[in-house]
C-alpha cells in the first residue's frame, strides 16, 4: 500500500483529534494522573476526549454553570456512560446492578435509555468512574468505543415476535460489535486495574488503525420490514434477509447519517447506498472492509467532512464499494427486495413464535426515574426482581420485558401498571415523538429537546384535535443541535436546536425514515412553530388523501420539495 | 550585639554600624538598672528642642525609679490593644513603663521586675493565647522563681459562655500570689464586653502606683519591645470608632446542594485610608434581626417603645435591642439576671448544674431562654440583663496589594432552624442577609501581629486551613503572587464535599496552574464512607511536611479551635516524632521551638 498512489486520501494539514489519538497511546493519554488529581472533577486536556473512546463524555450542569461561576467553583463537572449493549439486550440481574449504580452514584439518580439502544448513567463524579466501570464488568457490561472516533454500540432490530430470526441477527450484532472492537488493553489497565502491557507498542489495532477512524462509524444490524434502527442515520447497515424463517445474508447499506453543522453547506444529512447482498459467512469480512476503507480514506484534514457519508461522495460510491469487494474478498450479489413498512415499537403485550410472550412499554423519552405518580425506576427494578426473561431496549428508546413465560404475564403486567410503565392515556403522537438528551447535561446542546419534548407533543396533540385529527399522528422528533442524535432528520416534522428556545423547522420526510426532510422555517421560536403546524395541519387535514401522511401531503402539495439527493439538494 | 542584653537587639537603620559599636562599647558592663536609667536619659535628649544642650538628668548614680512591665498574651489583639492603651495612661501619669508581648519576654527576667501588669485572655477550653504559653508554663513549672519583691496586677479576658472562663488570667494570678509576689489591686475576669470593667482596672493600677513610680527622670515609656520594628501605623478608625464603610457583594460561595452557606463578603474601605495586612482581622458592627427583636418584644409583653438607659445613653428599647446589647449569643449573666426578674424555678434549678446549664446555653439564643420561660419583666431589668453588643472579627481574606481599598471575607452564615423558629448569627446573618449590596457596615481593622507571613519571601509555607479558615490563606497567596515571592506553599484544605464546598476552587486552580501554589491537599469528609480530614492528609504527607519543616517552612492554621487546631497540631507532633526521629518531649521540644521562632502560628476561633 505504501508505495501505491493514495488518490482518495485528503492531503493537507491534519486535524487536530488527529495528533491527539497519536499522541494517546492507544488512547491511554494521562487519564490515571487526571484520576488522581482531586483539584478539579474535569480531566484535562486530550484526555477530555480520549474517555470518549472508553465510552464516557466529560459533562457539566448548564442549567448552574453561570450561578457556579459567581460562587467561585468550577463547572459541576461529570462523566455520562454509555454503555456497549449490542442489540440492546439486558439481563434482569445486570438490570439490578445498573438500577444500584444509578440511584447510589449518579448525580440525576436515572437511567437513560438512548436511541443507540443502550442506557446511559448521568452525573457520575470523576471518584465514582473507576467504580463503575468495575461494577459493570462484574455484571459483564462494557462501555467500550461507545463514542469516539471507532465502531460504535452496535443496533439490531427489536422484533421479539419472530424470535429465531431475531435471535440470529442479534447473534451477528454482538460478532460484529466485537470484531469492530479496538483491541488496546487501555479499558482494562486503567478502569479495571487490569495488568499493564509491557509497552504500549505491544498493543496493536489491526482493524482500526493506530490512529483509530477518522471519525465516529455507526452500525446496525435491521430486520425488515421494520426499520427501528433508522438505517439511513447510520454508516453501516446489515438487512436481515431471510427465506422460510431464516437468516440467510444481508443486503450491506453504507453511508448514512444525520449529523451536519449549522451554516455549512458541505455537511448534510445523507441516506445509505444498498452496495447488494452478501452470504452470511462473509458478513464480518465486509463489515472490516468497509471500517478499513473508511479507515484509509476517510478525511482526517477536516472533521466535519470525515464520516463515511462525505467519503462516499468524495471517491464515488462505486470506488468505495469496489475497495470494500477487494479488502473482504467478497463480490456484491444484487440486492435482494425488502421493504421498510414500520419505525416505531409496537406496545403491549405480543406473542412471539415460541410461545414466550413480550411487552413493550413506553418511555418517554427514555428516561427512566421515579417520577410523582410514575415510579418507573422502581417499577423495571422490581419487574428484574421477579423477570426470567430479559430487557430489550429500543432503538426508539423503550423498553421490551421480553421472553415472559404465559404464567407470569399477570405479574409483569401489573407491576409494570403498577408504576405508570403501562398508561392508558398516552397517545399515539406522544408515542411517535422522541427527544435527544440535550440539555442540561449535553455539552453540545444548542436548545432544549428532552425537557421540552412532553409540551411540544401537548401542543402537538392539541392541534392534531382542533383539526379532528386526534386519531392520527405525525413522526415528530426534536434534536437539541444539528449532530442528530434525536434523528430528526428522518422525521416528518423534525425540530433542529439553534438556539435557546429557536429551531429550525424540517419537514417531509416519510413515516418509514426514507426520506429526510427539508427545512422549511429557520431559527423561529416555539409560537411560531406551532403557528406554522397548525396552519399546515389544517391543510392537511382539508386535502388529505386517503390515509395520506402527513410527510407525503407536504411533498405532494409541494409546501416543500422533497430531498431526493441530499449532497446536491438538501440546501436548494 | 550586646551580649549584656537579654532583648534582640537588631540595631535600626538610623545608625550606623561605627555608631552601633561606639554604643555598645560604652555601655558594655553596665547592669540592668543602669541601663533603664540611661534609657530614660537618651529619651530624654531626644525630646529636648533640637540644638539645645542635653537635658537635665537625675544625677549618675541615685537610685533608678522603678519601671513598670506590661505584659500581654493575645490571641486576636484584644489584649494586646488594653495593654497598649493602659501604656498610654501610664505615660500621661509618668510612670517609667514598657510594653512587651510574652512572646518576646525572657522568663527568666521576670526575678528583676518590680512592677507588673499583665493583660492575658483565655482560648478554648482554658487554653493560654499563642504567645502566652511559654511564660504560663514557665510559671507553673518548677523553674518558676521566688518573687517576693514583686508587686503585680492581672486582667484577664474571656467568654463567660465557656466553662473555663478567664482561666490562663487566673492561673498567673495564682502562679505568681504562690511565688511570693504581692497583688497591687485583686485581679478583673473581663467577660467580652470589657471595655470599662478594663478601663476602671488601669484607673485603679495608676492611682495605687502613683506614689511609687513617679520619678524626677524625664516621664519616658520605651518603645515597645515586641519586636516586630515596622509597627503599621494605627489607622483613625478603631472598634470605638469604627468606619462606615460599603458592603460591595455577599456572595454564597458554596454550591446550592451544600449544607453550609459561605459567604463572600467584599467591602469597600475606600477614603477611609485604613490600611491592613494579611493576617490582620476585620471588626464588623452589627445590627441585630428586626424579626428577633419584634418576637423578644412579644414575648416579653415590651412594647419596644419604653425608654431605656444603656451605659449613659438614653434610648427606647427597640432601639437599645437593635443596635446596643447582645442576642444572638447566651451568657450566664443572663440566666442569673433573667432569673431574678422572673423567679423563674426551673430557671433556677438548671442555674444549679454547670453542665447542664452550659449545654442548655450552646444551643440558644437569648429569644430562646425566654420563650422556654416566659416571664413579666421592665424594659430596664431586661436591658441590664443583657450584655453590650460586641462586633465580630472576621479573618481578613485578601490582601491590599491585590485587591486595594477594599477587604474581603470569608463568612459562614450560620443560619439554621431550631426550637420551631428560624436562628441567624448575629454578625453573619447581618452581613450575609440583612445589609443589601450597597449598604453599610461599620467596620475596623484589628492587627495581628501573631499571624504574618514569614519575613522572606522566600520561606516556604504550609498553611492549613479547612473551612472558613481558609480566608487568611487567599491574603496570604494574594500577598505572595504581588510580591512574586519564591517561597513554596503548600496549602490544606478540607470541607464536606468537592462539588459543593471547595471555597475559591477556581482561584486555587489558578494558582496551581501558575506555579505560585506548589501543593494543595484536600480533605473532602463526607465524599467517602471513612470521614477524612485535614489532619489526616498531614499524617499521610507526613515525610513532606517535616522535610519542608527542616526546609524553614512556617506553619500556619486556621478555623476551629476546638477540634481541628488541637488535631493538627497532634499531628504535626506525631510527624516530628516520626520522621525527625525524636522522642515525644523532643517533639514538643521543637514545635515550641518552631512557635517561639513565630514559625507555628494560629488564628483559631
Amino acid at each position: 500500500m505504501s508505495n501505491e498512489k493514495k488518490p482518495f486520501i485528503v492531503e493537507g494539514k491534519l486535524s487536530d483529534n488527529e495528533r491527539l489519538k497519536a499522541e494517546s497511546r492507544h488512547l491511554r493519554g494521562t487519564i490515571e494522573q487526571d484520576l488522581k488529581d482531586d483539584l478539579t472533577g474535569g480531566f484535562t486536556a486530550d484526555n477530555f476526549q480520549l474517555i470518549r473512546f472508553h465510552g464516557m463524555y466529560q459533562q457539566d450542569d448548564r442549567d448552574i454553570r453561570p450561578e457556579r461561576t459567581k460562587q467561585k467553583l468550577e463547572p459541576l463537572h461529570n462523566v455520562m456512560l454509555r454503555a456497549r449493549l449490542p442489540g440492546g439486550i439486558i439481563t434482569p440481574d445486570q438490570w439490578q446492578v445498573i438500577d444500584k449504580f444509578a440511584e447510589d452514584h449518579t448525580l440525576y439518580g436515572s437511567i437513560r435509555l438512548t436511541t443507540r439502544q443502550t442506557f446511559q448513567f448521568h452525573g457520575v463524579l470523576k471518584p465514582e468512574i473507576k467504580a463503575m466501570h468495575q461494577t459493570l464488568n462484574k455484571a459483564g457490561i462494557d462501555s467500550i468505543a461507545t463514542a469516539g472516533d471507532v465502531n460504535r454500540n452496535v443496533l439490531c432490530t427489536s422484533n421479539p415476535v419472530e424470535s429465531s430470526l431475531h435471535l440470529e441477527a442479534y447473534e451477528w450484532a454482538k460478532k460484529i460489535s466485537e470484531h469492530l472492537l479496538p483491541k488496546t488493553r487501555a479499558y482494562a489497565e486503567i478502569w479495571l486495574d487490569g495488568e499493564k502491557v509491557e509497552s504500549t507498542e505491544d498493543d496493536v489495532e489491526p482493524i482500526l488503525g493506530d490512529n483509530y477512524l477518522p471519525r465516529k462509524f455507526k452500525t446496525t444490524v435491521v430486520i425488515p420490514p421494520h426499520n427501528d434502527v433508522d438505517v439511513h442515520a447510520n454508516d453501516l447497515n446489515f438487512v436481515a434477509i431471510e427465506e422460510g424463517g431464516k437468516l440467510i445474508g444481508f443486503n450491506v447499506l453504507v453511508g448514512g447519517g444525520l449529523a451536519m453543522t449549522h451554516g455549512d453547506t458541505s455537511t448534510y444529512p445523507r441516506k445509505a447506498d444498498d452496495f447488494g447482498f452478501i452470504k452470511l459467512q462473509d458478513t464480518l469480512a465486509v463489515a472490516e472492509g468497509v471500517v478499513t476503507t473508511q479507515r484509509d480514506w476517510g478525511n482526517r484534514v477536516n472533521r466535519k467532512n470525515a464520516k463515511t457519508k462525505y467519503t462516499l461522495e468524495r471517491v464515488g460510491v462505486d470506488n468505495f464499494k469496489a475497495e470494500v469487494e477487494k479488502r473482504a474478498g467478497v463480490t456484491f450479489a444484487e440486492s435482494r427486495p425488502y421493504t421498510f413498512t414500520t419505525r416505531g415499537d409496537r406496545f403491549g403485550w405480543v406473542e412471539g413464535i415460541d410461545g414466550k410472550h413480550h411487552l413493550t412499554v413506553f418511555i418517554e423519552n427514555g428516561r427512566i426515574l421515579d417520577f410523582p405518580n410514575r415510579t418507573l425506576k422502581t417499577g423495571c427494578l422490581e419487574i428484574a426482581k421477579v423477570h426470567q426473561g430479559d430487557f430489550r431496549l429500543t432503538a426508539n428508546q423503550n423498553l421490551i420485558i421480553a421472553g415472559v413465560p404465559a404464567d407470569q404475564k399477570e405479574v409483569i403486567e401489573s407491576l409494570a401498571r403498577e408504576h405508570g410503565l403501562i398508561e392508558a392515556d398516552t397517545s399515539q403522537q406522544m408515542l411517535d415523538s422522541m427527544a435527544c438528551v440535550s440539555l442540561p447535561t449535553c455539552p453540545l446542546a444548542m436548545a432544549e429537546a428532552e425537557r421540552y419534548l412532553p409540551e411540544a407533543v401537548r401542543r402537538m396533540e392539541d392541534i392534531l384535535t382542533e383539526h379532528d385529527l386526534a386519531d392520527e399522528s405525525i413522526i415528530f422528533r426534536i434534536t437539541g443541535c444539528p449532530n442528530g442524535c434525536g434523528r430528526a432528520m428522518l422525521s416528518e416534522i423534525g425540530l433542529v436546536g439553534k438556539g435557546p428556545g429557536k429551531y429550525n423547522l424540517h419537514l417531509g420526510g416519510d413515516r418509514e425514515g426514507t426520506r429526510i426532510p427539508r427545512m422549511y422555517r429557520e431559527n423561529i421560536g416555539e409560537d411560531e412553530i406551532f403557528a406554522e403546524i397548525d396552519s399546515l395541519v389544517g391543510q392537511w387535514a382539508d386535502e388529505r388523501q386517503p390515509e395520506e401522511a402527513f410527510g407525503d401531503f407536504v411533498i405532494r402539495t409541494g409546501v416543500v420539495k422533497p430531498v431526493v439527493d441530499s449532497a446536491r439538494d438538501f440546501y436548494d | 550585639m550586646s551580649n549584656n542584653s537579654n532583648q534582640n537587639f537588631t540595631p535600626p537603620a538610623v545608625l550606623s554600624e561605627q555608631q552601633v559599636n561606639a554604643i555598645t562599647q560604652a555601655v558594655s558592663g553596665l547592669n540592668r538598672d543602669q541601663l533603664t536609667w540611661l534609657s530614660g536619659y537618651f529619651a530624654g535628649m531626644a525630646g529636648a528642642p533640637a540644638g539645645s544642650a542635653a537635658a537635665p538628668a537625675a544625677p549618675v548614680g541615685s537610685s533608678p525609679t522603678p519601671t513598670l512591665t506590661i505584659l500581654y498574651g493575645s490571641q486576636t489583639g484584644n489584649a494586646k490593644g488594653l495593654a497598649e492603651s493602659f501604656q498610654g495612661k501610664a505615660e500621661t501619669a509618668g510612670f517609667t513603663s514598657k510594653l512587651v508581648s510574652m512572646s518576646d519576654y525572657k522568663p527568666r527576667q521576670l526575678k528583676n521586675e518590680t512592677h507588673l501588669v499583665i493583660f492575658v485572655s483565655t482560648h478554648g477550653e482554658g487554653d493560654a493565647p499563642d504567645d502566652a504559653i511559654e511564660l504560663h508554663e514557665f510559671l507553673g513549672s518548677k523553674k518558676a522563681p521566688k518573687l517576693a519583691d514583686l508587686k503585680y496586677a492581672v486582667l484577664s479576658l474571656g467568654d463567660s459562655s465557656y466553662e473555663f472562663f478567664c482561666q490562663t488570667g487566673k492561673d498567673f494570678d495564682s502562679r505568681l500570689a504562690a511565688q511570693g509576689a504581692t497583688a497591687i489591686i485583686p485581679r478583673e475576669d473581663c467577660d467580652v464586653d470589657y471595655d470599662a470593667q478594663a478601663e476602671s482596672f488601669a484607673d485603679k493600677i495608676v492611682a495605687s502606683l502613683q506614689d511609687e513610680l513617679i520619678s524626677a527622670a524625664p516621664a519616658q515609656a520605651l518603645a515597645s519591645q515586641t519586636g516586630s520594628a515596622a509597627q503599621p501605623e494605627k489607622s483613625a478608625y478603631t472598634k470605638k470608632a469604627p468606619f462606615t464603610a460599603t458592603l460591595l457583594e455577599a456572595q454564597k460561595i458554596t454550591g446550592r446542594d451544600s449544607t453550609k452557606d459561605i459567604r463572600h463578603i467584599e467591602i469597600s474601605l475606600e477614603d477611609s485610608g485604613i490600611t491592613y495586612a494579611p493576617g490582620d482581622a476585620l471588626g464588623v458592627w452589627f445590627a441585630n434581626s428586626e424579626v428577633l427583636v419584634d418576637e423578644l418584644l412579644s414575648l416579653t409583653g415590651l412594647a419596644g417603645t419604653e425608654e431605656v438607659k444603656v451605659a449613659d445613653d438614653t434610648m427606647i428599647l427597640r432601639e437599645a435591642l437593635l443596635n446596643k446589647l447582645e442576642l444572638t449569643l447566651s451568657y450566664p449573666n443572663f440566666i442569673k439576671a433573667y432569673q431574678a426578674a422572673i423567679g423563674s424555678k426551673t430557671l433556677a434549678g438548671l442555674m444549679e448544674d454547670k453542665a447542664t446549664l452550659r449545654t442548655y446555653m450552646a444551643e440558644r439564643q437569648i429569644v430562646d431562654i425566654v420563650r422556654d420561660h416566659p416571664g413579666q419583666l421592665s424594659a430596664q431589668v431586661l436591658v441590664d440583663a443583657l450584655r453590650p453588643l460586641t462586633p465580630r472579627l472576621y479573618s481578613i481574606a485578601s490582601s491590599q496589594s491585590e485587591v486595594e481599598d477594599e477587604v474581603h471575607l470569608t463568612v459562614a452564615h450560620v443560619d439554621y432552624e431550631a426550637f420551631g423558629t428560624r436562628h441567624q448569627g448575629g454578625a453573619s446573618g447581618f452581613l450575609c442577609e440583612r445589609v443589601a449590596e450597597g449598604g453599610e457596615v461599620r467596620v475596623f481593622v484589628e492587627k495581628n501581629d501573631n499571624f504574618r507571613l514569614p519575613d522572606s519571601p522566600d520561606t516556604p509555607v504550609i498553611m492549613v486551613g479547612p473551612g472558613t479558615g481558609i480566608a487568611p490563606f487567599r491574603a496570604f497567596m494574594q500577598e505572595r503572587d504581588a510580591q512574586g515571592a519564591e517561597g513554596k506553599n503548600w496549602l490544606f484544605f478540607g470541607n464536606p464535599h468537592f462539588t459543593q464546598d471547595f471555597l475559591y476552587q477556581v482561584e486555587w486552580q489558578s494558582y496551581v496552574k501558575s506555579g505560585l501554589l506548589d501543593k494543595i491537599t484536600l480533605a473532602f469528609s463526607r465524599d467517602q464512607k471513612e470521614k477524612v480530614y485535614v489532619q489526616h492528609r498531614l499524617l499521610e504527607q507526613g515525610a513532606q511536611v517535616y522535610e519542608w519543616l527542616e526546609q524553614g517552612a512556617h506553619f500556619y492554621v486556621c478555623g476551629d479551635a476546638t477540634y481541628m487546631a488541637k488535631d493538627v497540631e497532634a499531628a504535626l507532633l506525631s510527624i516530628i516524632q516520626e520522621y525527625g526521629g525524636k522522642s515525644e518531649q523532643d517533639a514538643k521540644a521543637y514545635l515550641v521551638a518552631l512557635r517561639k521562632a513565630k514559625r507555628y502560628q494560629k488564628d483559631v476561633y
